[in-house]
């Protein structure tokens, strides 16, 4: 089927030929790509992405006991539950005007770096390497496979892989050896969580005010020795993520346009220093400056702010092409932050979520369940589209830029972040730095994730440290008792595996009034907004030079997909994104299915929510 | 059962596009009694060929994944089984919208909802099993208040649902799954294809006995401070939690007995109270979860000398907490008390220290 449509605009004509892709695999939740290529100059001219779920936490959490946030907020994510679960006992804290015992802090910095130990290798090495393994890229680039056979792997004394074609195969799904080392890595880690949090996905032991975790010396043994294992596994899995990237940009010049986009990151730290926070608002600043993974705004290059704050002040949920009714002249919940600040009607504190469902319309209504997170940049009076560079490219920015982590085995130093890795049973010990790229773009998004697991893993190891220090000393108290107010606002950050995460929660008489979790992938997924700015996913796919040797007919959109999963989407967190603009002329042509969308007749007009 | 000759080669169609958050099939790789990938590797003796289609897994993306569903759909694959996986929601109370969806319809282009799916594929399923608390009851999703009206599977198909195997749905609770529990039933689903196992035992909620005949509590190792009467009262202490919130005693699950996963981990046994989180009455009959559920506090005191009497309560209680609420359904009205706005008892000058009002000024 071709139809043909026009646009405003005098560019040259383009042939666009239609490519989907519903549902994006090896991820989290339900994602569909839309997009429209130009295969005469193999760039992706157009993006949508729709993701049709919507359950409604923010709805009916109202009127529920606040004590209850963490173990329903949890069952909001499937593989980072205990993300949310962590934030909301954050929230919850500066709600109650309590501080946790700094062992309970220590355990559960523990549990979330093994989160994230686990999270980051299961994604990267059994869903996001499958898009860079034999099986696929002999499908997609086989003459970059002949090249890989060819191409000796230059860290090979270190991981064992004679070629690069040798790393590819490593990765075929479930007959690949790294493949099923790394799943079986990931039970181990998991394992290791669920020493301090109880239960993976949805953590057990954790509460507002600490943790049940029982602090006997041998849970962290039990951690130590198992983390120590795992180390050996990380020495080997960075160099062999170095060795694959460095292979793409060597072989296919150009790829560092994949998913490329203007450096806008936003981070919000994460594993708190107890002997500074106390999660009091008024001292956030500052409690937040002392997280061991330093929480920022990186745009073009330049930290623009560290302060929480200040980052907090600054968010706004704008709508899109959302199934929801706007909340401008509903319930103001929170006017002024306990400093004085004004907060924004279109700050989480302040939302109100009405959902409206109803027919998708992909030509320019509604087709979407999520709204646009942006952060207002007071001193350029922009609305940014921030990214999380999929999590660990955006924190390692920061906290390399910040310059506040010092510890024994992690280091920040202005422009790099240096890790250093204990003698294991295969190798000496290793230090491993990782440098401020060039770019954010798709594989250094990639390559950011490999080494935020060492990150995660050398961090375990001071707080292992730390945590038996006190055991040692007899201090085994992991909870304190507190009173839910009549009333009290509170908010938490802290990284989920794939980025920025908040939860602000509004008490009135000792019930839950609003409650607002942000995760990372609206942020990331988000449609354009009200003033026209698109979403980070579709700066990052719109424009992007395509590598693949298949042409339309057997075209498998493998350059699209290692973008798309470099943020590693979550979409039970709600996702929606759409590119608009760009072409004059296009002829439809569906290869998956029959049926083609219409095109918006005004791509660039701002979109507004249509109700029934 | 409609099975003359063993099944050599079978399909596992899993569906994650309930309301859910993944988190079934997440936990399901953390098994290793057995693997997943012993399982589809062949590596376990008496069992058929896997071919597993999971999203999270899946090499294929995109058509190349859904087209085995479609074949299914039109009775043109082999013998499969069918997983499902979140809450079905209630597709009958928004208009031309939905709330959830899996691929898109090849001629129209619309998204094919979960519900659609279930019609097309449960009947010809060799056997289905529901993955988690969401799909078994509802779960956390069809909490009151919620919008969508979600429900169980069972609800949404009907208790007395058989498959093509004379099977009825085989329920697997747990928010999420304990992964060897799934991994284990999954085990005997493939037993049973291959002649080698017999009819898979299941008591009225569908459950398999043998993972959730037992109470939380029969299986904790703080039960014996429970029968010395010596009770936590605030979550510092490794004593027993039923005065914090623990309902351990009235709950069908294996976990604290199992642990979580290596025998690592799980919930009264290692400081986090028993939620309830595998019964068809969670969450709301569960909460606040960290207030002591009613009847501990009898309970517990009578404990040393009423042990017959106790178990009889608990029965009564058990058999409340064994049902689920009255508003997972699929009728054509959302009967969960659903109010975005509400609830909203107080008004005036009570939010002046965050400077907040009522709404109603506003909206006005």
């Amino acid at each position: 089927m071709s139809t043909t449509t026009s646009a405003p605009g005098a560019a040259p004509q383009r042939r666009l030929v239609e490519m989907a892709w519903d549902p994006v695999t090896r991820i989290i939740g339900n994602l569909g790509i839309y997009t429209k290529i130009d295969f005469d100059n193999r760039e992706v001219a157009e993006c949508k992405s729709t993701s049709s779920l919507f359950r409604g936490y923010s709805v009916f959490m109202r009127g529920k006991d606040p004590r209850d946030a963490h173990f329903i907020t949890s069952r909001i994510c499937g593989i980072c539950g205990d993300n949310h679960a962590t934030c909301s006992v954050y929230a919850q804290n500066m709600a109650y005007g309590i501080a946790m015992p700094p062992l309970a802090e220590w355990i559960y910095n523990l549990g979330e770096a093994a989160e994230y130990m686990f999270d980051h290798s299961i994604f990267q090495d059994n869903l996001v390497f499958v898009d860079y393994c034999e099986k696929l890229v002999k499908q997609t680039n086989p003459s970059l496979l002949a090249r890989a056979e060819r191409t000796p792997a230059p860290h090979a004394n270190v991981h064992g892989f004679r070629t690069i074609a040798d790393i590819m195969r490593a990765f075929d799904p479930f007959t690949g050896s790294f493949y099923r080392e790394a799943l079986q890595m990931s039970r181990l880690t998991r394992e290791m969580f669920c020493l301090m949090e109880g239960r993976h996905v949805h953590p057990s032991t954790l509460y507002p005010g600490g943790t049940g975790t029982v602090a006997t010396p041998q849970v962290f043994t039990d951690y130590l020795t198992r983390l120590v294992q795992f180390i050996d596994f990380v020495k080997k899995l960075v160099p062999v993520n170095d060795d694959m990237f460095d292979f793409f940009y060597e072989a296919l010049p150009g790829y560092e346009h994949v998913g490329e986009r203007r450096i806008l990151l936003g981070c919000w730290g994460s594993f708190q220093n107890p002997d500074v926070c106390d999660y009091k608002y008024e001292t956030m600043s500052s409690w937040g400056r002392a997280m061991y993974v330093t929480p920022g705004i990186v745009v073009d290059g330049k930290l623009l702010t560290t302060d929480l704050v200040d980052i907090n002040l600054g968010i706004r949920i704008l709508l899109g092409n959302s199934y929801y009714d706007d909340w401008q002249n509903e319930e103001v919940f929170v006017a002024k932050d306990p400093l004085g600040n004004p907060i924004d009607q279109r700050h989480p504190w302040n939302q109100t979520t009405i959902p409206r469902p109803q027919k998708r319309k992909l030509d320019g209504g509604p087709y979407s369940w999520v709204m646009s997170p942006r952060w207002y940049d007071r001193t350029s009076g922009a609305h940014l589209a921030l990214d999380t560079g999929g999590g660990p490219l955006a924190r390692l920015w920061s906290t390399a830029l910040a310059n506040l982590v010092h510890t024994p085995f992690v280091r920040a130093t202005g422009n790099s972040v240096v890790i250093h890795l204990p003698k294991t049973k295969s190798s000496g010990e290793m230090e491993l730095v990782w440098r401020v790229p060039q770019r954010a773009n798709t594989l250094e998004r990639n390559r950011a994730r490999a080494y935020f697991v060492a990150y995660a893993a050398a961090m375990a190891l001071y707080f292992v440290d730390k945590a038996l220090e006190r055991v040692h000393q007899g201090d085994v108290k992991v909870f304190e008792p507190f009173e839910v107010p009549d009333e009290g606002i509170g908010c938490g950050f802290h990284e989920a595996v794939r980025g920025v995460l908040s939860h602000h929660l509004v008490i009135r008489d000792g019930k839950i009034a609003n409650y607002h979790p942000y995760p990372p992938t609206p942020w990331n997924a988000s449609p354009r907004d009200i003033y026209g700015t698109p979403g980070p996913y579709e700066d990052a796919v719109q424009g992007m030079p395509l590598f693949e040797e298949n042409g339309p007919e057997d075209f498998k959109g493998i350059d699209i997909m290692r973008t798309v999963r470099s943020f590693d989407p979550c979409l039970p967190c709600g996702v929606h994104m759409y590119v608009g603009g760009g072409r004059v002329i296009e002829e439809r042509h569906a290869p998956m299915f029959g049926a083609a969308h219409a095109a918006p007749d005004a791509p660039d007009a701002p979109d507004a929510p249509e109700e029934k | 059962m409609n099975q003359d000759k063993p099944i050599e080669e079978v399909h596992i169609l899993w569906i994650s596009e309930g309301m859910s958050c993944d988190g079934d099939t997440v936990s399901m790789t953390a098994a290793g009694q057995p693997s997943i990938e012993d399982v589809v590797l062949g590596l376990i003796p008496g069992i058929p060929k896997v071919h597993l289609h999971n999203k999270v897994l899946a090499a294929e993306t995109g058509e190349d994944f859904v087209r085995p569903f479609r074949h299914a759909a039109r009775g043109e694959l082999g013998p499969f089984v069918l997983v499902i996986e979140g809450s079905i929601p209630n597709e009958r109370i928004n208009g031309e919208g939905h709330w959830s969806s899996f691929g898109v319809d090849l001629e129209t282009g619309e998204p094919i909802t979960l519900n659609e799916w279930i019609d097309q594929l449960a009947p010809r399923a060799w056997a289905v099993v529901a993955v988690g608390t969401c799909a078994t009851y509802g779960g956390i999703h069809a909490m009151a208040g919620n919008p969508t009206g979600c429900m169980g599977l069972a609800d949404y198909l009907g208790w007395d649902f058989r498959s093509q195997a004379d099977l009825p749905i085989v329920n697997v609770p747990g928010c999420p799954i304990q992964p060897d529990n799934f991994m284990e039933t999954l085990l005997w689903l493939l037993q049973m294809a291959t002649g080698r196992a017999p009819m898979i035992p299941l008591d009225d909620r569908l459950r398999p006995t043998w993972l959730f005949g037992k109470t939380v509590h029969e299986g904790c190792d703080r039960a014996g401070y429970y029968e010395q009467a010596d009770f936590a009262v605030d979550y510092n202490s490794p004593r027993c939690q039923v005065k914090i919130g623990c309902w351990g005693p009235v709950v069908s699950c294996n976990v604290p007995k199992r642990g979580w996963m290596a025998g690592v981990g799980g919930c009264p046994n290692v400081g986090g109270v028993c939620i309830g989180c595998t019964m068809p009455g969670f969450p709301d009959r569960f909460m606040p979860f960290m207030d002591q559920p009613p009847g501990a506090m009898m309970s517990s005191k009578l404990v040393a000398t009423y042990g017959k009497f106790i178990r009889t309560m608990r029965s009564i209680t058990a058999r409340t907490l064994d049902k689920e609420p009255k508003w997972h359904h699929n009728g054509p009205a959302l009967t969960t008390g659903y109010d975005p706005r509400g609830p909203r008892s107080l008004v005036g000058d009570k939010y002046a220290p965050y400077g907040g009002n009522s709404g109603k000024e506003a909206r006005r």
